[in-house]
């Protein structure tokens, strides 16, 4: 309870700072509420960027949209958790498939139960996976994970009959409900593509899972889970058993992940193998780890970088004059430059050089105000 | 909590009540703020503006993997398009057109295919695909270009997926598929080696799967073994070991062409010495020959393991120089290529692009996406071309190239075995095919129909 005490010395001489201490009071006391506020207001948010943005930026908001889902998952993991994990390509990969073969051919189950089952078909397989992992640590459990990777998508080879082999398994996208498209209309006078529904498919589901997830976090759960990554020992001594809190941790970032794994299926329209190679998996570790490890809002940054740098860079590329080849070459290169930067420079990620612009910025703001004041 | 009442947003609102109020506000000025930039409804799909052509222009689009595993040998296809398409535009495009030529990199990686096509139709506004390259790649975007009613001509891959013009009307296969390769070539074999064991080697997935079809139809009682292999597991000793062990003496390979050079390796291991074909996708002496020399670390170093290796082909070559067609090839690659050797990748870039060519011409002076479509339906069996066999190209059907001779590999280039023979899926006959060798017109572009 630091913050009224704060009040009572500075804030009367400081409006600035009670403008500030106004906002959070205001806020709703419990952490679930803040949590949900926020959300609401980023509900708003993809209404407002999705309405006023080209259907191919749509498109490019729905593919952010299931990097984001799998990387919240992956940065809680690893950035609450202390595991790292080199399989969540694979584990999208059990979410796309099981989409696709709940959907079928002729429409199948609402597309909400299709995509909340592949989250759960998908935790199950992260209980098995946890439970090796959680007797593995360091590069063990990167190797073990890694091996998960490699091995998940041979399986779609090797029952073709079932997944549909190398060519992969054809998902059919989703149709916009009538509702849907009529109460959007309603809001905008826009009509409704399905690119945009697929991007609200999406987004819908980064924000259920940013909220499950923050709360999560913020709950006695996460507690337990950033007191194993710290120290396992102490942690033992404190009541807590570290194997079921990992295999929790795994189950709960497999869950994420197959979530994802179902957006993606909807939004490419394909499970195929070559969709969910090792690359995937090391994208979504990229974007955990440019985004600031442990960091939701972070996640959702590397995602994003995943998803708008390549074309960014190739369009440069082709605009700089190179020939097409050339262009599409440079953008896995400047890909890699970006992380070794971001790792040698700025270590906590985009969320920690902005964290720390924001604490040196509330510091300028208020000694700027009170001299204002005076 | 009244004495901070002074401040902008929430003066006289202290409640939750007033929270909720301003909230709501919020959000209704931003939508209808969002509605005013809406700008009323889009206009309405078919029949509108065509999108990607313009009295001056018409833009065409492609994937192909131009990184990653896939890229040695395929991403020199589409520079060989571009430069054929430079090519035409110096002499004046087509019907006061210029093509605008853009193609993207997705790996060999559907998902990124499914980007970089939404890219291509939304963001670059292409009037028509051409060539998209790859059985998985391409089926990620199937469902969706004909959604779009997106032309996607001349896919670049012989899966029998892109011949189902019910469902999917937009699309059209380019070369013969697998099935219509394998017959002419097991029908060849049957005839010539009568008394062989003939082993198979099969790429476990349509390729393998149409090809062996089309096998079986004709070598049914020779074959002694079928063997399958994953791609992507570079393990073929046990294929190739069981195959020595059913005693085939000799092997057809319906395998791209890193495993050409696999097979061959393992088989130099083992000892194992039969008479090997390969199918045209993965036997280009070229670039299996570079692959060869990779694979063994410099051990191989030249295509001369594949020496009377029997394959198919259906497009000249780059080593027969006295082609009407490579000559032409060799003069537009000269003109507007990249600087880099002209190769079999990049002739059948151009082929592909010769016949885009051919149907636009074929969609009249002022085409929409659904006269081109029409016009490669109602012309595409009369198309000629650097193609050795026409198209099936009808409403009923959008299969490709309708046949291939046979040949055998010496050195960099390849002897003729058989003259030019066609045929069609299932139980249809093998025929020759009666028509004369094409030329190119004198100036290297289609000339276009009459009236």
């Amino acid at each position: 309870m630091a913050a009224p005490v704060h009040d009572r010395t500075d804030a009367d001489p400081a409006p600035a700072r009670s403008r500030l201490d106004m906002l959070r009071r205001r806020l709703p006391r419990s952490t679930f509420g803040r949590h949900a506020l926020l959300v609401l207001l980023g509900a708003l948010a993809v209404v407002l960027v999705l309405e006023t943005t080209s259907p191919f930026r749509n498109s490019q908001f729905a593919t952010l949209s299931y990097y984001a889902i799998a990387a919240a998952g992956l940065t809680v993991l690893t950035g609450l958790n202390g595991q790292i994990s080199l399989g969540h390509g694979a584990l999208m990969a059990v979410g796309a498939y099981t989409t696709g073969l709940l959907l079928g051919s002729d429409g199948g189950p609402p597309l909400v139960v299709v995509m909340v089952a592949a989250a759960a078909v998908t935790a199950v397989v992260g209980v098995v996976v946890g439970a090796a992992a959680s007797r593995l640590h360091g590069p063990y459990l990167a190797g073990a994970t890694l091996a998960f990777a490699i091995a998940v998508p041979g399986l779609a080879i090797y029952f073709d009959g079932v997944l549909g082999g190398e060519q992969g398994m054809q998902i059919d996208s989703p149709q916009a409900p009538g509702w849907f498209g009529d109460a959007i209309y309603f809001l905008s006078a826009n009509e409704m593509s399905s690119a945009k529904y697929l991007a609200y498919v999406g987004w819908a589901a980064v924000l259920v899972v940013l909220l499950l997830l923050a709360n999560l976090a913020a709950s006695r759960v996460g507690r337990v889970w950033r007191a194993v990554r710290d120290d396992e020992v102490a942690a033992e001594l404190a009541g807590i058993r570290p194997g079921p809190v990992r295999v929790l941790a795994f189950t709960v970032s497999a869950a994420c992940a197959g979530l994802a794994g179902s957006v993606l299926g909807i939004v490419v329209r394909l499970a195929a193998p070559s969709g969910f190679t090792i690359v995937l998996s090391l994208g979504l570790l990229t974007a955990v780890v440019v985004g600031g490890l442990g960091s939701l809002p972070g996640a959702l940054l590397g995602g994003a970088l995943l998803v708008f740098l390549p074309p960014a860079v190739t369009n440069l590329g082709t605009a700089a004059g190179l020939d097409s080849v050339a262009a599409a070459q440079l953008a896995p290169f400047v890909y890699g430059v970006v992380l070794v930067l971001v790792v040698l420079l700025a270590p906590t990620g985009v969320a920690g050089i902005v964290r720390r612009l924001w604490h040196s910025m509330g510091r300028f703001g208020t000694g700027n105000s009170t001299r204002r004041s005076r | 909590m009244n004495r901070f009442g002074r401040t902008g947003v929430a003066r006289g609102r202290p409640g939750r009540g007033g929270r909720a109020a301003v909230t709501a506000m919020v959000a209704v000025a931003a939508l209808l703020l969002s509605a005013c930039g809406a700008g009323g409804r889009p206009s309405g799909g078919e029949g509108g503006a065509q999108p990607g052509i313009t009295p001056q222009s018409i833009k065409v689009g492609a994937h192909f993997p131009l990184t990653g595993v896939a890229s040695p040998g395929y991403s020199e296809i589409p520079t060989g398009t571009k430069a054929y398409f430079d090519y035409v535009n110096a002499n004046g495009g087509v019907n006061g057109r210029q093509i605008e030529y853009v193609f993207r990199d997705d790996a060999y990686n559907p998902t990124q295919t499914s980007q970089v096509v939404n890219e291509l139709v939304l963001q670059d506004q292409v009037f028509a695909m051409l060539g998209g390259l790859g059985t998985p790649t391409h089926s990620a975007v199937l469902d969706y270009l004909n959604s779009e009613g997106v032309p996607d001509l001349f896919v670049s891959s012989g899966s029998l997926l892109w011949n189902q013009p019910d469902k999917y009307r937009q699309t059209f296969g380019w070369q013969p598929d697998y099935e219509v390769e394998a017959k002419i070539l097991s029908q060849y074999i049957a005839q010539k080696f009568p008394q062989a064991k003939v082993g198979l080697f099969l790429q476990d997935d349509d390729l393998g799967r149409d090809a062996e079809i089309g096998a079986r139809r004709y070598l049914g009682r020779q074959i002694v073994s079928a063997q399958r292999y994953t791609p992507g597991n570079t393990d073929v000793a046990p294929q190739i070991a069981a195959l020595q062990a059913a005693g085939a003496d000799l092997v057809i390979g319906f395998n791209v062409p890193s495993y050409t050079a696999l097979s061959q390796l393992q088989s130099l291991r083992l000892n194992y010495k039969p008479q090997w074909a390969y199918s045209n996708i993965g036997s280009d002496p070229a670039l299996v020959g570079s692959l060869l020399s990779r694979f063994s670390e410099g051990t191989v170093t030249d295509a001369g393991l594949l020496d009377g290796v029997i394959t198919t082909e259906y497009l000249p070559s780059v080593d027969t120089t006295d082609n009407p067609w490579t000559q032409l090839f060799s003069k537009v690659w000269q003109q507007h290529g990249d600087g880099a050797e002209l190769t079999n990748f990049r002739i059948y870039g151009m082929s592909e692009a010769y016949a885009f060519v051919q149907a636009l011409q074929a969609a009249g002076p002022q085409p929409t996406r659904e006269g081109l479509v029409s016009a490669v339906e109602r012309v595409g069996t009369q198309l000629e071309g650097p193609w050795l066999a026409p198209y099936r190209y009808s409403a009923q059907s959008h299969a490709g190239i309708s046949g291939v001779k046979v040949s055998r590999i010496a050195g960099a280039g390849t002897q003729d075995l058989t003259p030019v023979q066609v045929t069609d899926n299932g139980d249809a006959p093998i025929t020759p095919y009666p028509g004369p060798a094409n030329t190119p017109p004198p100036n290297g572009i289609p000339v276009p129909p009459a009236g």
